[in-house]
Formats: structure tokens, C-alpha cells, sequence
């Protein structure tokens, strides 16, 4: 290991959804540049269970950048300093010795907190069910290749989808909207032919559950671009922003 | 057991065909009556929920995660297999039928590994009419790309992000099915024991993460559709999630489990870089088209890779392997891998194996953007991981666990031994024989979610006449007190260690010796091992927290308490299994040069494992395998 450092953690702690929250320093002696951000707080964590404390509970799964279950606010930047990283694939040598990073949880109404970092976020889930499909039942599809779609169509829908469903740009948006979210779902359908259909319906659906759900409007800070992990491209929202002009003038 | 494989009658290509007329359907309006639990909602649990529910049937969808979109079938990067000939290359249902039997070295059961081809072609015309945005040549048409075990173009992709995208199409198709109310859908929820009314699988018990909650559910059938169990080895290329508990916890109950030992080690993954290390990254195995594997030719050669000439460079796969060169099936690629470090010519320093990926050819035909269209994000992965740019300098790479072809034994409808207790996607011990090529286990999940088993299923729901259950049912009230029993134990203990740590040295145990090379001594050394570890994890383990709420800690120990017991099954398997095929390779079977030697004579079956009682060598049965279509042969890739 090329060398070894010092990092102190400031966490968040909190109990349940209603219990209050505070942060909490602990020092995690021994960081190699080489671990990732989330085996650096594995460490931390096996020292709390040895040690009979109680450890950090987060999110996480692939540790690979795509499950987008991986949800915390480093220093105050969702998914932490680097770009177009997800927390799980962020690594240490981005730290440097002595370092302090504060910890917390996505913040916002939308997304309740569980325990310490971990949310809720099946708001995302009732979104995508009120919409952010193609309605086409399993069997008789036409030959796939029937229909021709443009590389470039398809590369650019396939920008879009490439949204993991983090949250990361509802948490760094100061009205906690999920603009950028739903934006990329419509985006991406509304380029391929197999999404046309159901356009307008789609895009007013969609609108109205996340408006149910809380989540915020979109007043143009461009935050949730920048620290999505996907990069995400603001052109979402502005299509979002005209596919529902569109089906609100024509009904389509 | 009863091992009836009830494959069809009939020439193998009309095999399904014919099955699909015999078997009896449920009426439109009568599939309502019939509730379905789907456990898992990767590729194979959430294309059979969707199609089920679109189908008529009530079904309900369990997974661990927060949300059904993030099973680890969204971590696949290569991409998809179909025999879509799109290329006029030659492909046909025949040759990824042939591909795939020769592929998995003579272990699978041909008429399911023909009906897969076969519907094969459906899954990407349902892909595509989702809207999942595949590659596309300028023309417009579906691109391909080439995969190890293959000589021809058939693999579907869409960058490095296949099983994303797959796996979106079929949460997107879940999703609509949960907004119709077709499917209620159970996040957070994990299952952690299977019930049997008179023989029959009639429902589960499981645990609310969030709140702890433990209850059951009743239903008509159940479809384990829980993926693979390659965290048995701690370190691994699958989701820190991935479990054997649904699967082992079926096969306590009585089903059978079917060639545990063969898993599959993938050749390309990034290192190990430390104690520390919580799981392994896999490097597409896509990487291989355009990347040249070598090592130094000498031992202990230091130099930086930049500063050791073409002359004393070893392009091993490609001098061993003329003809299919760097795309020789992954577990040829991995033991050749081995092969070279175990003789001292690895070159990530002492302790650390690894060999270089080398695309500096690749770069100088294509330039830096010719590869990043390729392989983007696959660079900036390694980047970001490792720390190296991978334009510059060649990636090192190592085999790493992967995936597992070993699963729940089930006969050509998708069900177990068990009546009602389907068995889907990776849980399954599938199609793929002792090894399975790249790009054919999203095909399998989807072709048995989408294709398959909402078919088969009807045929069980029309025959089996069992009635409903509910779950005051004293099956149900057993289950859950032993689901509460359990958990009160593993938080009472009153150890010092984590659970992380006990993993981890079952890990190595089954690495050292269940891994990519196995002998008798090795094997038995692991059976006396385990059941010692195993003593101590229920003595040293500390499960901090409690058991109404969030926790994580509690949830990992009963996955581990699962692999501490699971991990004896696959010894005895490989043990038993006393000739080298495919993933496993026993070192007193091989070739003169080194090659696995496949013992037909005496090992042309599938093992079935029966649950005996914890500790017990489990009892061994067998399904025969007979090859009436594709010759008994010895693989050869040269
Ligand atoms: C890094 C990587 C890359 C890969 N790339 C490719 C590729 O390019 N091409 C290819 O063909 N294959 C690839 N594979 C293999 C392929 O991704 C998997 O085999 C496949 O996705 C498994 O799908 P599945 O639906 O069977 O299971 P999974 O996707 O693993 O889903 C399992 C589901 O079961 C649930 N579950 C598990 N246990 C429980 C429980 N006890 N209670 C409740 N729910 C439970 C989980 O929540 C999840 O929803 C890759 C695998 C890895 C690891
Ligand atoms: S748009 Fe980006 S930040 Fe928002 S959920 Fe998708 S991937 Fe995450
Ligand atoms: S853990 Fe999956 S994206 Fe971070």
C-alpha cells in the first residue's frame, strides 16, 4: 500500500424516520488511497461492532456504479467530490491525510429517512409505475429489427437511460425536485419510435405523481446535473419542460 | 426424489412446440383466482412477474433491495446472446444451441438448452418494442459484437450497460403492472423460508427490513427467481446482496440442489488490492475482442510492461489457442491466467497475481476514440478504480468469481422437485452445464421469466387442484416461529466479531480450495473446515442492533449462517464429481498439457443434493444426461 492516512468522519446519526439526527466524529487511522469510500466505512464499521458500538447503517449494493443504491451527501455533494461518481466507485486517494468529511443522508421531503444514511426513495418507484414504460405486453413483438432507429437517436436515448434512480439530483437541489429524474425517463422514450404512442400521457402522468409526491419545481440552478453520477445532460429537463407543453396544448 | 426431467417427446426442434400445445391452460377469467409469489425481481424475477400479471394472475414480487430496479441483473455489462443471424454470419438456433451444450462441456440437458435458442430471437423483438435502446449500426439496424465460445456475431448490447438496460425494459414492464394493481410489489422484504402444505409449495416467509415484521404469505405457486450464490466465496463480482439464503432455505425443505460446485471463475476483473477489499469489479469479458492477453516470458520479470519488448512477451492464449485465440471460453481463459502466476510470471508485484489486457494494438488500429466508442466506460471504471489509464498502460487483470451454474434442480417446466416451486433465472441450475458463455445468462433470465415459465406455470395451476391456503395454516405458524427463533439466537450471541469476518474465512476456504483448481486433499481439508467455522460463528459472532428495525448486520448473518452450511454442499459436490469439466477442474484429472479431463463413462449426469440435517453429508442423486444431438466431444478450442 503506498501509504496510509488519517480520516476523520463526521456521520450522521439518527434512529428512525421521526428520531433526531445528529453528526458524529470518529477517526478511521489507516485509510489506504486504494479503498474504496464505502470499504473505508466498512472498516470503520467492523471496529464499531468489535468495539460493542453500534455501526453506520447504508445503502449499497453493486458497488459498482450502476445499482444506484449508494446515497450520501460527502461534504456536502451528493456522491462527494469526483465527477460523475457514484459514492461506491469513489476512492480514498481523492482524501488527503487528516482530512475531515462530514457524512449525511440525501435531504429531502420526498425522500424520508430510514436510519442514518439510508432513505426512502419508492417515490422514484411511483413515478416510473404512473408512466415510464411502453405499454406492451410480453409475445408478438414485430422482428426487432423492423423498424430502423438512427444510431444517433439511439445513443442519445440511451444517454438518458442511463439513469440509475440515485436521487443524488433531488438531494442537490435546493427545491429537492426530481426534474432531472423524470426528464431522462421521458427523454429517453420520447426518442425512440416505440415511446410515441403513449407520449402525452406519459409525460402529464408522470408530472402529476411527482408532483403528489412531493417533490419540488425546477427554478434552473443546474445542481442536480452536475452531481449526477451519469451525467445526465439538462437538455432532460428541457424536454420534460416541452413534452408537456405539448401535451397540454394538443392533448398528445 | 422424483428427477423425471418430463422433457417432451419428439425431434428437439419441435419439442416446445408440441409441449406448449399438451399442456393444459388456465382460462382467461379462472387466472385471476390464482395467486403467484415471484421471489426477486432481476431480469428473471420481474420478466415473469410482468408477464404473469399480463397474463391474469394476482402476483406478488419480493426483492431486498429498496427498489425492484436495482437487482444485480442492472450490473451485466457485455450483453445478450440471440440467434438472430443478423449478421449472415451463419448463426442459427442450431449452432447457439450447439455453442452453448459444447460451452457448458457436456453437463446441461439438451431440449431446454434447444428451447432457450429458440426463443432467444423472441427476447430481443420484446427488448426492442420496450424501447431499450440497444447499439445500432449508422444504418439503423442492431449491432452485434463477438463473445468468448463463439465464432460468430450474435451478442446484443448496449455499451458497457446491457443488463441495465434489459433490466430497466423489464422494471419498466413490472412497473406497469404494479400501477394496473396486477402486482403488488414487496421492496425491503426478504424471504427466509419456504412452506410446503401436503408436499406442495404453497407459500413464504419473510422479514420486513424496514420494520422487522415477520409474516407469511400464501399463494397457489412460488417462483424463486433469487439469482446466484457466488458471495459463498465473500469476494466476488455479484452485488454485496446476493445470497443463497431463499435457494438453501428451499432446499432444507426438501428441494433438490443440483451441481453446486460449478461455478464459473471470470477471467477479466480488476485485481485484489487489499485485506480491506469488499468485492471484486468485473472488466466485460467484451474487453477480449479488442484486448491481447500476455505476460512477461520470464519469471519475476519487473520491468514496467512499456519497457519489455514483443520477443519477451508471452501472448499465451493466443500461442495456446490459435484459433480462437484471446476468446477462448472463460474458463479456459482463467486457468491459463492461473496457470502463468502459479509459475511466477503474474505482474502485480508479490502477493497479488494478475496479468496484463493489453489494447495497444486496438489503439493504434482504432485510435483512443476509436476504443473509448467500445469500451468508455469500461476504461473510466478502470480508471477510477485502479488508478491507471488504461490508454497508456495495459489493464491487469485477474479471474474472479462470477457466476453460478449449480442452482435448484428443475425439470423441463421450470419446477422443482417440490410441486408448485418454480425455479427461474440464475437460481436454477439452468442451461449452462459446467460452464456458461458469455452473454447467455441474461438470455436464460429472460428467456424463462418472459418466454417459459408463465406458460409452464399454468399448466401446474390447471393439474395440481390443490385449493386455497391461508396462512393461519399450522405450516405457516411452524415457519415463522422458526424464521423468529433464529434471528432471536443470532442476536443474542454474544461474540466479538462481525459477521463481515467470518465471511471472509469462509471465503477463503472455499477460494483455497473449492476454487479455480480442486483436489480430493484440498476438498477434504474444507469439509473439516467448515463445520468448525461454522461452531464458531454461532459462538463469536456479535449481531449488534435489533430485530424491529433496519438492520443490516442482522440480515448479513443469516446469509452467512446460509453459506456456513451451504458451503459443505458444494465440497461434497466436488468432491464426488471425480473428473475435471468446464468450472471445475480437479487437478488429478487433466490432459498431459494440462487440459480437463471429462470422464463420460462415469460422470455424464447432473448431481442432485438432498438435505439430510445440518453437518450431514448430504445424499446424492442424479439426473442422466443423454446427447442425441450434439456429439459427445472433447471441447476443443485450439
Ligand atoms: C458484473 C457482472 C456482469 C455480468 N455481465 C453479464 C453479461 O454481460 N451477459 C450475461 O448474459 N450475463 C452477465 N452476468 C450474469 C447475469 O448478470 C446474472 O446471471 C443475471 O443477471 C441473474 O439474473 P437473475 O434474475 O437470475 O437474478 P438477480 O438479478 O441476481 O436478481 C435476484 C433477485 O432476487 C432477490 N433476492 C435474492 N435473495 C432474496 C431473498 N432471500 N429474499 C427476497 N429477495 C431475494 C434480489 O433482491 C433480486 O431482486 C454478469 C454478472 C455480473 C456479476
Ligand atoms: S438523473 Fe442522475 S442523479 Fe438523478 S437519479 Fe438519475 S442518475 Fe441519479
Ligand atoms: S452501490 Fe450500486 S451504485 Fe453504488
Amino acid at each position: 500500500m503506498a501509504k496510509s492516512m488519517k480520516i476523520t468522519v463526521r456521520v450522521w446519526r439518527q434512529t428512525g424516520p421521526d428520531a433526531p439526527g445528529h453528526l458524529e466524529e470518529h477517526l478511521v487511522p489507516n485509510v489506504g488511497p486504494d479503498m474504496s469510500f464505502l470499504e473505508m466505512l466498512d472498516v470503520l464499521n467492523e471496529h464499531l461492532i468489535e468495539t460493542g458500538k453500534t455501526p453506520i447503517a447504508f445503502d449499497h449494493d453493486c458497488r459498482e456504479g450502476i445499482c444506484g443504491a449508494c446515497s450520501m451527501v460527502i461534504n456536502g455533494s451528493p456522491h462527494g467530490p469526483r465527477k460523475a461518481t457514484t459514492t461506491c466507485q469513489l476512492h480514498m486517494r481523492s482524501f488527503d491525510d487528516g482530512d475531515v468529511i462530514t457524512i449525511e443522508p440525501w435531504r429531502a421531503k420526498a425522500f424520508p429517512i430510514v436510519k442514518d444514511l439510508v432513505v426512502d426513495r419508492s417515490s422514484f418507484d411511483r413515478i416510473i409505475s404512473s408512466g415510464g414504460y411502453v405499454s406492451v405486453n410480453t409475445g408478438g413483438a414485430p422482428d426487432a429489427n423492423a423498424i430502423p432507429i438512427g444510431k444517433a437517436d439511439a445513443d442519445e436515448a440511451f444517454d438518458y437511460a442511463a439513469c440509475i434512480g440515485c436521487g443524488a439530483c433531488v438531494a442537490a437541489c435546493p427545491n429537492a425536485s426530481a426534474m432531472l429524474f423524470v426528464g431522462a425517463k421521458v427523454a429517453h422514450l420520447a426518442k425512440m419510435p416505440q415511446g410515441q404512442v403513449e407520449r402525452g400521457k406519459r409525460v402529464l402522468n408522470m408530472i402529476q405523481t411527482m408532483d403528489n409526491e412531493g417533490f419540488g419545481s425546477c427554478t434552473n440552478h443546474g445542481e442536480c446535473s452536475a452531481s449526477c453520477p451519469k451525467e445526465i445532460n439538462l437538455d432532460a429537463i428541457a424536454t420534460l419542460n416541452r413534452e408537456f407543453m405539448r401535451a397540454s396544448l394538443f392533448g398528445k | 426424489m422424483d428427477l423425471n426431467a418430463r422433457i417432451p417427446s419428439g425431434p428437439i426442434a419441435k419439442k416446445w412446440e408440441k409441449h406448449r400445445f399438451d399442456m393444459k391452460l388456465v382460462n382467461p377469467a379462472n387466472k385471476r383466482k390464482f395467486d403467484v409469489i415471484v421471489v426477486g425481481s432481476g431480469l428473471a424475477g420481474a420478466s415473469a412477474s410482468a408477464t404473469m400479471a399480463e397474463l391474469g394472475y394476482n402476483v406478488r414480487c419480493f426483492c431486498y433491495q429498496d427498489s425492484p430496479r436495482r437487482a444485480h441483473s442492472i450490473a451485466a455489462q457485455g450483453g445478450i446472446n440471440a440467434a438472430k443471424n443478423y449478421q449472415n454470419d451463419g448463426d442459427s438456433v442450431y449452432r447457439l444451441f450447439y455453442d452453448t451444450v459444447k460451452g457448458g462441456d457436456f453437463r446441461s440437458r439438451e431440449a431446454n438448452v434447444y428451447r432457450l435458442s429458440q426463443v432467444s430471437v423472441n427476447i430481443i423483438d420484446q427488448c426492442v418494442a420496450q424501447g431499450v435502446p440497444f447499439a445500432r449500426e449508422y444504418g439503423g439496424m442492431l449491432a452485434n459484437r463477438s463473445f468468448g465460445g463463439a465464432q460468430v456475431s450474435r451478442t446484443f448490447y448496449a455499451r458497457g450497460q446491457t443488463g441495465q438496460q434489459l433490466l430497466l425494459g423489464a422494471y419498466q414492464a413490472l412497473s406497469r403492472q404494479i400501477g394496473l394493481k396486477n402486482v403488488q410489489m414487496f421492496p425491503r422484504h426478504e424471504m427466509l423460508d419456504l412452506v410446503l402444505v401436503d408436499g406442495h409449495a404453497r407459500g413464504i416467509v419473510t422479514r420486513n427490513l424496514i420494520t422487522g415484521e415477520v409474516r407469511s404469505w400464501a399463494a397457489d405457486a412460488v417462483v424463486l427467481a433469487s439469482g446466484g450464490y457466488g458471495n459463498v466465496f465473500y469476494l466476488s463480482t455479484n452485488a454485496k446482496g446476493c445470497n443463497v439464503t431463499a435457494t438453501y432455505r428451499a432446499y432444507r425443505r426438501g428441494a433438490g440442489f443440483a451441481n453446486p460446485c460449478f461455478t464459473q471463475i471470470h477471467p477479466t476483473c480488476i485485481p485484489v488490492s487489499g485485506h480491506y477489499q469488499s468485492k471484486l469489479t468485473l472488466m466485460s469479458e467484451s474487453l477480449r475482442n479488442d484486448g491481447r492477453v500476455w505476460v512477461p516470458k520470464k519469471k519475476g520479470d519487473a520491468r514496467a510492461p512499456k519497457d519489455i519488448p514483443e520477443a519477451e512477451r508471452d501472448y499465451y492464449l493466443e500461442r495456446k489457442y490459435p484459433s480462437f485465440g484471446n476468446l477462448v471460453p472463460r474458463d479456459v481463459a482463467s486457468r491459463n491466467a492461473k496457470l502463468v502466476c502459479d509459475e511466477g510470471r503474474g505482474v502485480n508485484g508479490p502477493g497479488s497475481n494478475a496479468v496484463y489486457l493489453d489494447f495497444a494494438d486496438a489503439i493504434k488500429r482504432l485510435g483512443d476514440k476509436g476504443v473509448s466508442d467500445r469500451y468508455g466506460n469500461l476504461f473510466d471504471m478502470y480508471e477510477r478504480i485502479s488508478g491507471d489509464n488504461p490508454y497508456r498502460t495495459p489493464m491487469k487483470i485477474y479471474p474472479a468469481v462470477h457466476y453460478t451454474m449449480g442452482g435448484l434442480w428443475v425439470d423441463y417446466n421450470l419446477m422443482s422437485n417440490i410441486p408448485g416451486l418454480h425455479v427461474i433465472g440464475e437460481a436454477n441450475f439452468s442451461d449452462h452445464g459446467a460452464n456458461r458463455l458469455g452473454a447467455s445468462a441474461l438470455m436464460q433470465g429472460l428467456a424463462d421469466g418472459y418466454f417459459i415459465l408463465p406458460y409452464t406455470i399454468g399448466n401446474y395451476l390447471a393439474t395440481a387442484n390443490k385449493g386455497k391456503v391461508t396462512t393461519d395454516h399450522p405450516a405457516f405458524k411452524a415457519a415463522e416461529q422458526g424464521v423468529h427463533a433464529r434471528t432471536t439466537k443470532l442476536l443474542s450471541l454474544e461474540g466479538k466479531r462481525s459477521v463481515d469476518s467470518f465471511h471472509r474465512e469462509l471465503g477463503l476456504i472455499m477460494w483455497n480450495h473449492c476454487g479455480m483448481a480442486r483436489t480430493r486433499e484440498g476438498l477434504q481439508k474444507a469439509l473439516g473446515l467448515i463445520p468448525e467455522l461454522r461452531d464458531r460463528f454461532w459462538r463469536e459472532v456479535r449481531v449488534p442492533g435489533s430485530g424491529e428495525e433496519l438492520n443490516p448486520w442482522l440480515e448479513k448473518a443469516g446469509r452467512v449462517a446460509d453459506f456456513l452450511e451451504f458451503g459443505e454442499v458444494m465440497c461434497h459436490d466436488a468432491l464426488t464429481r471425480e473428473e475435471s469439466c468446464g468450472g471445475h477442474f480437479r487437478e488429478e484429472y487433466q490432459t498431459a498439457n494440462g487440459e480437463a479431463l471429462r470422464d463420460d463413462e462415469n460422470y455424464c449426469w447432473g448431481s442432485v443434493w438432498e438435505f439430510q440435517g445440518v453437518g450431514k453429508t448430504p445424499k446424492l442423486h442424479k439426473e442422466p444426461f443423454s446427447f442425441e444431438y450434439v456429439k459427445l466431444a472433447t471441447r476443443n478450442y485450439k
